[in-house]
């Protein structure tokens, strides 16, 4: 269920095949990524969704957790996407929904960028024991499926929230080490980092002022590219009820209960329209900025994401 | 040009592919260990007190009863004594006592992974046909409008949240059509086929009932269908990559020049080399289509790990969600062992390192 799971299986392809599997030309990298029709429809559902998030209160018609209507209204009366179990106002429920989501899947991800980044510099640059371990810490994580290691420490944790922002950040945080690891491999032996360290400069240093700039831009391409899996596996931890708890206005909850409440279809399946809209829009914009990138950063990022 | 001929020499002798398992096996233990580690780290040190979980209110009032349940479990021992006393249970296949359902977690997993393996099975099989068909079309049509179309299709099984499309189709395919039955195995108070294997079509079919059979693939269809969205994209655009590959090489240009029918080269020539990859994902979506039955198979009434995983973690039942996660994953490291292994049986070039 995990996308972490694919960058590694590109890796494994690649390794059979002997060769880099997506070629530059594969990639259409002559284009530029804003002429093609999947960015473009992704960049503008990602920018609608965030227009969305900001101006709730102005778009959303009602209270999100008012229970001021008949319950279980189908959609199309006053309530435009219909009522749920609760009487709420479904379309308000969504709306309101974005800010509940998408900042928590930012937020996600900058946590897993931090703790990968960090790990993977100290791993890749360090190298020896600490790689070592560093690295078995990652595959440990791979070795469990996605949403079951965050479900057990969500469970484990306690249910709400931030504790599924906790437990997803354990399981996102080894990509990005990974990828940042590879990258340093690659950077310590260049001349720049030998002729600041032969000028005296501390390990720490080397890392945060010489290294830095080198790595952040792949990470904060791959980090934004992260969101749209961020929120499909809070999402599904919502929908394991390990997530957000009620009232909260969160996609995922909602999509569980509209399982409960099979006769009144409307109350899953809009919620779940607005995951797979947000998750889709990022995936197509992923999709084509991650081939229009530099090709070096683009194999760091697909050989060992 | 020396080494690869001293590499393929060395396996042919055995010694690089032996030595390689060994190697892998041995870092797949590992890996057991440390999942046993981490299922120990979240059970026992995290949350609170576990005699409060287990003895409730009133007991805790009691000193004595908590001192007794503190001795009889362990718990005043050190952690390490502790880790090993848990390790030791699961080497035995104790996983602790559900408390859900009130029975030991290994009970329960034994019974609900065979479905769920089953439904995995099926899932994979379906991925594996589309995906593949998919993927190969996408590459021969690359970059016009089958191939776009077909990226956007692989892009939007990524991206589509496993749970809703469960919701969704269930909606629309059984309650509204009524094309599949969305509950269950089989149709409710149906009797099971005698347990040979545990998965059902295949126990229908050695029971020789092709009733039950037809039966029970109508109702795993439309979950199997669900849970293979994902997979289908992960497998068309790994196809694709891995047929445009093959594509290049000289020796395709070949085929077409002596005038082989275009079929014969795609199934012959360009399948079956780029075929080594997609085995590989595949075996890796295998995992990933296990852990996907917890968010679809309690919407089909499926009774399977998913299911159980679904519900314990509902009632916060940390032993079964344990049990769910250290299973899964073993299955994960002996799912990427085999791999392994088939890759260096496929194709000995690879390096064995």
């Amino acid at each position: 269920m995990t996308i972490p799971d694919e960058p590694r299986l590109e890796l494994e392809a690649e390794r059979s095949s002997g060769r880099r599997l997506f070629s530059r030309k594969d990639a259409g990298i002559d284009r530029s990524p804003w002429s093609r029709p999947l960015a473009v429809v992704g960049a503008v559902l990602v920018i609608g969704w965030v227009l969305v998030a900001l101006l709730a209160p102005l778009i959303a018609p009602h209270d999100p957790n008012a229970q001021d209507f008949a319950r279980l209204q189908p959609p199309g009366g006053a309530n435009l996407l219909g009522t749920d179990g609760l009487g709420r106002d479904l379309l308000s429920r969504i709306v309101y929904g974005t800010r509940i989501t998408l900042p928590l899947a930012v937020l996600l991800v900058v946590l897993a960028t931090a703790v990968g980044t960090v790990a993977g510099s100290i791993a890749g640059y360090f190298g020896g024991w600490v790689d070592t371990v560093v690295m078995r810490l990652c595959d440990l994580v791979f070795a469990f499926p996605g949403i079951i290691l965050a479900m057990a420490a969500a469970a484990a944790l306690g249910p709400g929230l931030r504790n599924a922002v906790l437990a997803l950040t354990i399981v996102m945080w080894p990509s990005y080490a990974r990828v940042v690891r590879s990258m340093l491999l690659g950077l310590r032996e260049a001349e720049f980092v030998s002729a600041t360290r032969l000028l005296g400069a501390s390990a720490r240093r080397t890392l945060a002022v010489d290294l830095r700039p080198n790595v952040a831009g792949p990470v904060l391409v791959l980090a934004a590219l992260e969101v749209g899996n961020a929120v499909l596996l809070l999402s599904g931890l919502s929908f394991l009820g390990l997530g957000a708890q009620p009232p909260d206005a969160e996609w995922g909850a909602m999509v569980s209960e509209g399982a409960r409440n099979f006769d009144a279809w409307w109350i899953g399946v809009f919620p779940g329209l607005a995951i797979l809209t947000v998750v889709l829009a990022f995936n197509f914009l992923g999709d084509t900025l991650r081939d229009a990138l530099d090709p070096r950063t683009a194999r760091a990022l697909k050989g060992s994401s | 040009m020396q080494a690869p001929a001293n590499r393929r020499e060395s396996v042919r002798r055995g010694s690089g592919l032996g030595g390689f398992l060994g190697r892998r096996a041995i870092a797949g233990a590992f890996l057991v260990v440390g999942i046993t580690l981490v299922a120990f780290v979240l059970t026992h040190v995290v949350p609170g007190d576990p005699a409060a979980a287990a003895l409730g209110q009133r007991a805790i009032e009691d000193p004595a009863t908590v001192a007794a349940f503190r001795a009889r479990y362990g718990l005043d021992d050190p952690l390490w004594k502790q880790y090993f006393t848990y390790l030791f249970g699961l080497l035995h296949g104790d996983f602790g006592i559900s408390q859900q359902t009130r029975r030991p977690v290994l009970t329960d997993l034994v019974e609900y992974l065979p479905p769920t393996i089953e439904l995995a099975l099926v899932a994979i099989v379906i991925s594996l046909v589309v995906g593949v068909a998919l993927g190969t079309v996408a590459a021969l049509k690359r970059d016009r409008w089958p191939d776009q179309l077909i990226r956007v299709v692989s892009l939007t099984g990524v991206s589509v949240p496993t749970f809703w499309l469960a919701l969704t189709a269930s909606l629309i395919f059984s309650v509204k059509l009524g094309w599949f039955s969305s509950t269950g195995q089989l149709d409710p108070g149906y009797p099971k086929p005698p347990t040979v294997t545990g998965l059902l079509l295949v126990d229908s079919l050695l029971d020789n009932d092709p009733f039950t059979f037809q039966m029970g693939l109508h109702h795993i269809l439309l979950p199997a269908l669900v849970l293979a969205a994902y997979t289908v994209g992960l497998i068309t655009r790994f196809t694709r990559a891995s047929v445009l590959e093959v594509l290049g090489n000289d020796y395709i240009r070949s085929a077409h020049a002596k005038g082989l029918p275009r079929r014969t080269v795609i199934l012959r020539h360009v399948l079956r080399p780029a075929m080594v990859p997609i085995i590989t994902v595949s075996g890796l979506a295998f995992g990933s289509l296990l852990s996907g039955t917890v968010l679809v198979e309690s919407i089909f009434s499926w009774p399977g790990l998913g299911q159980y995983a679904y519900k314990s973690s509902l009632a916060l039942d940390l032993p079964a969600v344990m049990g769910v996660s250290v299973i899964v994953a073993v299955i994960y490291v002996v799912i990427n062992l085999v791999i392994d292994v088939l890759y260096g049986v496929i194709d000995p070039r690879i390096r064995l390192s």
